[in-house]
C-alpha cells in the first residue's frame, strides 16, 4: 500500500462504516432508492466540490462557489421562467458568464497578486450581490424542457430512481478524474500545487493554468447551479449560503491536502457521499437535531486532518506501513 | 530593498528629495488606505450633504459618523485579533462561530439569572467573565491545533467554524433566546457621555493592544514568527506560545464582539450572530495593507480597513440606491481598494505613461 493512498482508503473506510451503520439502523439504505436519492440530492454541491478539488490541489481556494450557484439559479429562473428564453441557449450563456467570471478571478490572482482567498471572497460578494439585484424572491420555472428532464429517469427494479441529475454528477466525476490524471492541464495543476516556483522553472505555464483552474471551478459551480435549478425547478437568491465551507470540508475529508499538490477527485466524491449519508441518516432518524450534522462534519474534519498529519510524520508512517514497504515509505518521507 | 534605495536617495538630497518624498508616500500603505477612506467619505458627503453632521438628542450623539463607529465596534475588535493572527502567517476563520457560541453562552446564563437563579456564576459580572473565558478556550483550541499539532491555520479554524455554529445551536437548543438584563445589554447599547459604549470598548482595546505589542517586544516576536517560525524558534523565541497567544487573543476579541452584538439586539441568534463576520474581518485586515503572508502587521490600518467597509455600508444606507445592490457595490469597492494597493496593478496602469517621463 503506497502511503499516498492511505488518506483515500481512510475516506472510503469511513464512508463504508457510516453506510453500514446507517444500513443496520434503516434497512432502506440497502435499496437503490436511497442510493439514487443520495446521488440526486448531493449532485449539485458534489459537482462544485469536484471543481474545488482542482483549485485546492493547485494550492488555492475558491470561496465564490455558493454564490455562483445561487446566481446561476436566479439567472436561469429569470430568463426561462419570466422572459421566456429557451433553456439550452440560457444554459450556454450562463456557462459562458460563469467561466468568464472564474477566469477574471484567476487573472486577479495571477497578474495582480491578490491572494486567492481575498479575490474569490470579492467574487462571493459580487455573485451573491448580482443574484439579489436580479431578484430577491424565489422564481418558479414552468417549462416543458424541465418537465421532460425530470422524466428522464432510469427506474431500478426496486423503484429506485436514477435521475438525469445523478447521471450528470457521475459524468462530471469521470471527466474530472480523466482531466486530473490523464491530461497536461491536470499534471500542471498538481505541479503548481506541489511547488509553484519549481513548476514555473520547469516550464509549466502558471499564469494560464491559474486562470484555467478558477475558470474551471466557476464553470462547474455554474453547472452545479443549472443542475440545482433542474432538480428544484425554481431559482432563489438566498440558497447555498455558506455552501463553499461544506465543499471545502468535503474536499479535505476526501484526502486532498490544503497545502496543495496532493489529492484525488474520487476522494472528494466519496466524501460528498459520506456527508450525504449522514444527512440522510439524520433526516430519517428524526430524533437527532439538525445542528448535529455541523458538529459531525467538524469532528470528521478534525479526524481526517489529524490522520493526514500523522501520516506525514515519520512515526505515523511506521505506524501505517505494517512493516512491509518501509524502505519506500522512508524514502518518500 | 525598495526602502534602502529610497534612503540612499534621501542622503543624496537635492533634486532627488522631492521625487523621494513622493515615492515614499506612494509606496506607503497609510497613503493608499487613507486615500481610499477619504474617497469613500467624500462620496458619502456628495450623496448626503449633512453626512458629517452630529447632533445631540436625549444626551446621545446622533449622526452618520457615530453610526459608522458604532457599527464598526465589533469588527474593530475582530480585526485587531485577526491582524495579530495574520501577522503570524495564520488565519482565523472561526471568529464568527466563536461570536455565536459566546453570545449563546452569555444569553443562556443571563436567562437563568433572570429566572431567579442565585448561583454565583449567573451574576451579570460573572457572565461577562465566563463568556470571555469561553472565547479564550475556543482560541486556545485553535492555537493548540495550529502550534502543537502543526495543522494548517485555515483548516484548524475551519473545524471550529463549521462545528461552532452547531455548538451554539446546541447551547440555545436551536432557539434565539432574548433577555432584558441591563448589564449585558449595556455592553451593546449603553451610552457614556453621549457616545455608544461599544465605541469605547473598541478603541480602548485598540490602544491597549497597540501598547502591548509596540511598547514591548511582543509585536516584533509576532512578526518574526510570521516570517519564519522555525528560525524564530532556533533564535530562542517560543514560537508555539506566541501562536497560541494570538489565537487566544482573537478568541477573546470575538467573545467581546459576540456580547456587543447580543447586547445590541438583546438576544442571541446562533444562526445569524457573526455570520460572515470572519470574512469581513479578514477583508478589513487585507484592505488595511497587512499581507496574508504574515510577518508584518498594522493595527491602526486594519481599523481603517474596518472603517472603509462600514463607511461604505452606511453611505449605501443613506443613498437612494436600492438595498439589493449593497453587496455588488461592496464587491466593487473592495476590488477597487485591493487593486489600488496592488503594486502590480499600479505598474500595469502607469505603464503607458512611464515612457513620457
Amino acid at each position: 500500500m503506497k502511503s499516498r493512498f492511505i488518506p483515500l482508503l481512510m475516506t472510503f473506510i469511513v464512508f463504508a462504516a457510516m453506510y453500514l451503520f446507517a444500513y443496520s439502523r434503516f434497512s432502506s439504505f440497502g435499496s437503490m432508492r436511497i442510493v439514487g436519492n443520495l446521488l440526486r440530492d448531493n449532485a449539485y454541491w458534489g459537482i462544485a466540490a469536484i471543481g474545488m478539488t482542482f483549485v485546492i490541489i493547485s494550492g488555492g481556494i475558491d470561496l465564490s462557489v455558493g454564490s455562483v450557484i445561487a446566481f446561476t439559479g436566479v439567472f436561469c429562473a429569470l430568463m426561462i421562467g419570466r422572459n421566456g428564453w429557451d433553456p439550452i441557449p440560457t444554459f450556454i450563456v450562463m456557462l459562458t458568464i460563469g467561466t468568464f467570471f472564474g477566469a477574471t478571478m484567476g487573472m486577479l490572482i495571477h497578474y495582480f497578486k491578490i491572494p486567492p482567498f481575498i479575490a474569490t471572497l470579492s467574487g462571493l460578494f459580487l455573485a451573491r450581490g448580482m443574484a439579489y439585484v436580479l431578484s430577491t424572491e424565489s422564481i418558479r420555472i414552468d417549462h416543458p424542457f424541465y418537465e421532460s428532464v425530470s422524466k428522464l429517469v432510469y427506474i431500478f427494479p426496486d423503484k429506485g430512481r436514477f435521475t438525469f441529475v445523478a447521471g450528470a454528477f457521475l459524468l462530471v466525476l469521470f471527466i474530472g478524474i480523466f482531466v486530473a490524471h490523464f491530461t497536461r492541464f491536470g499534471r500542471n495543476v498538481y505541479a503548481m500545487g506541489g511547488n509553484p516556483d519549481a513548476a514555473l522553472l520547469l516550464g509549466v505555464p502558471t499564469g494560464r493554468t491559474t486562470v484555467m483552474i478558477y475558470a474551471l471551478s466557476s464553470f462547474l459551480a455554474t453547472f452545479a447551479g443549472i443542475v440545482l435549478s433542474l432538480s428544484k425547478q425554481s431559482g432563489d437568491s438566498t440558497i447555498a449560503v455558506g455552501l463553499e465551507l461544506d465543499v471545502i470540508a468535503a474536499v479535505v475529508i476526501g484526502g486532498t491536502l490544503l497545502t496543495g499538490g496532493v489529492g484525488y477527485v474520487i476522494g472528494t466524491f466519496i466524501a460528498v457521499m459520506t456527508l450525504g449519508t449522514i444527512q440522510t441518516y439524520l433526516t430519517l432518524d428524526g430524533s437527532l437535531t439538525p445542528w448535529w450534522i455541523k458538529i459531525v462534519i467538524g469532528v470528521l474534519l478534525f479526524g481526517f486532518v489529524g490522520l493526514q498529519k500523522l501520516l506525514s510524520s515519520r512515526q505515523g508512517l511506521r505506524l501505517f506501513s505494517f512493516g512491509r514497504d518501509r524502505k519506500e515509505l522512508q524514502q518518500s518521507a | 530593498m525598495n526602502l534602502e534605495r529610497q534612503q540612499a536617495n534621501v542622503h543624496r538630497g537635492g533634486r532627488g528629495a522631492f521625487k523621494t518624498l513622493t515615492s515614499v508616500m506612494l509606496n506607503s500603505r497609510l497613503f493608499w488606505t487613507g486615500l481610499a477612506l477619504l474617497i469613500i467619505l467624500l462620496v458619502n458627503l456628495q450623496i448626503s450633504p449633512n453626512f458629517f453632521e452630529i447632533r445631540m438628542v436625549n444626551d446621545r450623539l446622533i449622526g452618520s459618523i457615530i453610526n459608522i463607529l458604532d457599527n464598526s465596534a465589533p469588527y474593530i475588535l475582530l480585526a485587531i485579533g485577526m491582524t495579530l493572527v495574520i501577522a503570524t502567517k495564520g488565519i482565523d476563520l472561526s471568529v464568527g462561530a466563536v461570536m455565536a457560541i459566546c453570545a449563546a453562552v452569555a444569553v443562556t446564563l443571563i436567562k437563568q439569572y433572570e429566572a431567579g437563579s442565585t448561583e454565583f456564576y449567573v451574576q451579570p459580572g460573572f457572565v461577562i467573565l465566563i463568556t470571555i473565558g469561553v472565547g479564550a478556550i475556543c482560541g486556545l483550541w485553535n492555537g493548540i491545533l495550529i502550534a502543537f499539532l502543526n495543522l494548517q491555520p485555515i483548516i484548524a479554524t475551519l473545524i471550529l467554524m463549521v462545528a461552532g455554529r452547531g455548538v451554539a445551536q446546541l447551547i440555545t437548543n436551536g432557539q434565539s433566546p432574548t433577555f432584558t438584563n441591563d448589564t449585558l445589554a449595556f455592553v451593546g447599547r449603553g451610552v457614556v457621555w453621549g457616545v455608544p459604549f461599544p465605541i469605547y470598548i473598541a478603541f480602548i482595546a485598540l490602544i491597549l493592544i497597540t501598547l502591548l505589542v509596540r511598547r514591548t517586544a511582543l509585536g516584533l516576536l509576532i512578526e518574526s514568527v510570521g516570517v519564519n517560525d522555525r528560525a524564530s524558534y532556533y533564535a530562542g523565541i517560543q514560537a508555539n506560545t506566541i501562536k497560541v497567544f494570538v489565537y487566544v487573543l482573537s478568541g477573546v476579541c470575538a467573545a467581546i464582539a459576540g456580547m456587543i452584538v447580543a447586547g445590541e439586539v438583546k438576544s442571541a441568534d446562533p444562526h445569524k450572530a457573526g455570520l460572515f463576520s470572519e470574512l469581513d474581518a479578514i477583508l478589513a485586515v487585507v484592505i488595511g495593507g497587512t499581507s496574508l503572508l504574515g510577518g508584518r502587521f498594522y493595527l491602526t490600518l486594519s481599523v481603517m480597513g474596518v472603517l472603509i467597509i462600514q463607511s461604505m455600508l452606511v453611505g449605501l444606507y443613506v443613498s437612494t440606491l436600492h438595498p439589493t445592490t449593497n453587496l455588488v457595490v461592496k464587491a466593487v469597492v473592495v476590488l477597487a481598494v485591493l487593486l489600488l494597493q496592488s503594486p502590480e496593478f499600479r505598474r500595469f496602469i502607469t505603464q503607458p505613461f512611464r515612457r513620457l517621463r
